[in-house]
């Protein structure tokens, strides 16, 4: 037996490897990221950086389709990108298991929103499981497997923030925890499973229907759903990281902890509530569990006593059962907070200082150069989601034409879904003026090789995407595209000049490599 | 067994992630149950770093209870004092006395090391000059402070030095081993 101390994320990418897995593709986004940077080791198993989350599951879909076991990662925005084929793969089914992980950012640690991702599997009819450390995190990817298999559905793993970045103890047996091999043989023709014309797709409902009515009445002797029965004064109900919050500040209390969060097992439910005196619903986010089992005439507390917003702490428990602690140290002496914030040298910062002496509304976009908006620069004015820079520039101009609306954008994101953005500009006769920041490579989430970096994940050498060549593809004129070293503020400051006196469609390409990434680069040479 | 709470805080760049790497793994080695938790992404990006390690015979939550940290070790100064929450009458602080300017931040404050340790007598504030050059260079001043930490703590020496040997970059183990010997003895 071999003891390991692994993160949630390595623990997810040995369950997948010992699971079979032989596709692993996703979107770096954190806290998911460092599942494939670990499954890319193994080269029994392929790996790649897709464009974008909705690319990486249709690839994955086709992958599983052709009957390999298939993993695609992403954090949880990532799913609103790749939402479309998720509502349709469920009706689809699988022949390989189709596994996709939704890592969760409760309190937005790395994150523009909070969203709680649990909404999906309702939403889509896709059981999701949530772990609530590595060891689980590796036993859940593998039954998620299984289950994907045995029920002819994509399964979504949802680890949070707390679990892909926490690290706890893993045991292997290096005898018994061998990699299976699982042949389930080639893609096969099933128009009426694999081609969802309304026709088809409408049988395939009243499949899924019945695949979740089954699922959820398996679900009541699912081992992953597990009760504790000790002090039944209160018996709390909970999931995922917030079951060790609940242990940590009650150790001895009476727990119902749903290792499936969807759907929800109704009898389990139900009994377990019939043997405790007062009922207490612990989740992160919305009150997910706490809607579902009132609907099952259960009266409970929840988002009475704990927050919609932000995560969950032992203290949050302690907080409820109105322990008392000693009161805080405090001092007089007043602690500047320390923002995150653009390196000294970064690339990016040359830029924001040039826009900084010019009177142009910026729309931002998702990366280290976010950072631009906090002070000194205060450099861009709007940040939606990936690729909406581009794309909520255009809207701008369209309410004050006289004026030019700039985007910036960075490499990762320019790939990830900046380009349809622009075709749009181009096609729709706008006028903005683009700046693209290649920093060769995606800094924000820590380095990963991108289609403009001539690098696969595995290091190995690609055809990086020529910005010239697709600008003028769209329509853009060799005037309205310029090339410039990011390390050179007064040729950045002459081009925006020259640009924007075309008052045409513009792109801006600012190449300079991002120093973490330099730094990384020649240490290994 | 009651479970122990060491907190590692400092500032990206510091080894701040290293440091508490070394202390679950010597935990692992005992024999112990570890958990760790820390946060990684957009806040590490030249802000505020940490990191929490408990360990014992059965750890529940990887996250520290306010005021249970056991030991707060913090390789800034200022940064010592954004976890006075976690500490209670008893924990002990080990503090490098480094200042690490914060962007835009001109004025450091001042006080902060006196103020820690009229109220927690266990405090212990090392100033990173002195030992740099004893050690021979600032990389070896994390291991330094798991040194001082070794003290207050029962882990067996041959589980630390594993986990050094294991975690340190190749080459560098015999100076981090000195740099946690002197810490030691400090
Ligand atoms: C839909 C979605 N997927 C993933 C992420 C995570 N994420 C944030 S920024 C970023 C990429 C940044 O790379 P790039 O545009 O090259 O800018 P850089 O950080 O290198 O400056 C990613 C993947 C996200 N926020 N949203």
């Amino acid at each position: 037996m071999e003891t390991l101390l692994l993160s949630g994320n390595e623990a997810i990418a040995l369950g997948a490897y010992e699971a079979g897995v032989k596709v692993g593709v996703g979107y770096p986004g954190t806290p998911s990221t460092e599942i494939l940077e670990n499954l890319k080791e193994h080269k029994d198993v392929y790996t790649e950086w897709s464009v974008n989350e909705k690319v990486a599951l249709e690839v994955g879909i086709g992958a599983s389709l052709g009957g390999a076991r298939t993993l695609v990662t992403m954090k949880h925005v990532g799913v609103n990108v790749a939402a479309d084929p998720l509502f349709t793969v469920s009706y689809m089914g699988v022949k390989g298991g189709l596994v996709i992980i939704s890592a969760d950012d409760p309190f937005m640690h790395s994150s523009q929103n909070e969203q709680d991702n649990r909404n999906y599997a309702y939403a889509a009819k896709i059981p999701m499981l949530e772990p609530s450390d590595s060891e689980e995190a590796r036993s859940f990817t593998k039954l998620a497997f299984e289950l994907s298999e045995k029920y002819d559905t994509p399964v979504f793993l949802r680890p949070t923030t707390r679990v892909c970045h926490a690290y706890s103890i893993v045991n292997v047996d290096k005898n018994k925890d061998k990699r299976v091999e699982i042949d389930k043989g080639r893609f096969e023709r099933n128009l009426k499973k694999y081609v969802m014309i309304p026709a088809y797709a409408r049988a395939r409902h009243f499949i899924v229907e019945d695949r979740e009515n089954l699922i959820k009445e398996d679900a009541n002797t699912l081992s992953i759903n597990k009760t504790e029965y000790n002090n039944t004064d209160v018996g709390y109900i909970t999931s995922g990281i917030s079951y060790h919050y609940v242990k940590e500040a009650a150790p001895d209390a009476s727990i119902l902890k749903l290792g499936m969060v969807y759907p929800l097992p109704e009898k389990l439910i139900k009994e377990f509530c019939s043997k405790v005196k007062k009922v207490v619903i612990v989740e992160e986010l919305e009150p997910f569990f706490e809607t579902r089992i009132k609907a099952m005439g259960i009266s409970v507390t929840g988002k009475n006593v704990f927050p919609i917003t932000g995560e969950l702490s032992p203290d949050s428990i302690s907080n409820f059962l109105g322990k008392q602690k000693e009161t805080p140290l405090t001092i007089n002496s007043k602690v500047p907070p320390r923002p995150p914030a653009l390196c000294k040298g970064c690339p990016h910062s040359f830029v924001y200082e040039t826009l900084g002496k010019m009177n142009i509304t910026v729309a931002g976009d998702i990366g280290c150069y976010t950072l631009g908006v906090l002070p000194p620069y205060n450099g861009i004015d709007t940040c939606v989601d990936m690729g909406g820079s581009i794309t909520v520039a255009q809207g701008l101009e369209l309410t004050d034409p006289s004026k030019t609306y700039a985007a910036i954008i960075g490499d990762s994101t320019f790939a990830h879904s900046g380009i349809t953005g622009l075709v749009n500009a181009a096609y729709n006769g706008r006028k903005n003026l683009i700046i693209i920041l290649d920093n060769g490579t995606t800094a924000m989430t820590g380095m990963q090789p991108n289609p403009f970096s001539g690098e696969t994940i595995q290091s190995l050498p690609a055809e990086p995407v020529n910005y010239y060549h697709l600008c003028k593809a769209v329509g853009i004129s060799d005037e309205n595209f310029i090339e410039v070293n990011a390390y050179k503020p007064a040729e950045i400051e002459s081009a925006i000049k020259k640009l924007l006196a075309t008052k045409k469609l513009s792109v801006l390409l600012v190449k300079g490599l991002c120093i973490i990434y330099n730094k990384k680069k020649s240490k290994k040479q | 067994m009651k479970v122990t709470n060491i907190l590692i805080v400092g500032v990206g760049g510091q080894g701040t992630i290293l440091a508490s790497n070394v202390v679950s793994y010597a935990a692992m080695n005992a024999g112990l149950d570890v958990k760790k938790s820390e946060i990684h992404g957009m806040s590490q990006r030249g802000g505020s770093v940490f990191s929490h390690v408990r360990f014992g015979k059965t750890v529940s939550s990887p996250v520290i209870p306010l005021g249970e940290v056991d030991v707060l070790i913090s390789l800034e100064e200022m940064e010592t004092a954004r976890w006075l929450d976690y500490l209670n009458k008893d924990s002990k602080v080990i503090i490098l006395t480094n200042r690490i300017f914060p962007a835009n931040v001109t004025v450091y404050p001042e006080g902060i090391v006196s103020e820690i340790s009229a109220k927690l007598t266990n405090t212990i504030a090392i100033d990173p000059k002195k030992y740099t050059e004893k050690l021979g260079n600032e990389k070896f001043l994390n291991i330094f402070l798991l040194g001082v930490l070794s003290k207050f703590i029962q882990i067996p020496d041959d589980c630390w030095n594993k986990a050094i040997k294991s975690l340190v970059p190749e080459g560098t183990f015999d100076k981090n081993l000195e740099a946690f010997n002197a810490g030691k003895n400090y």
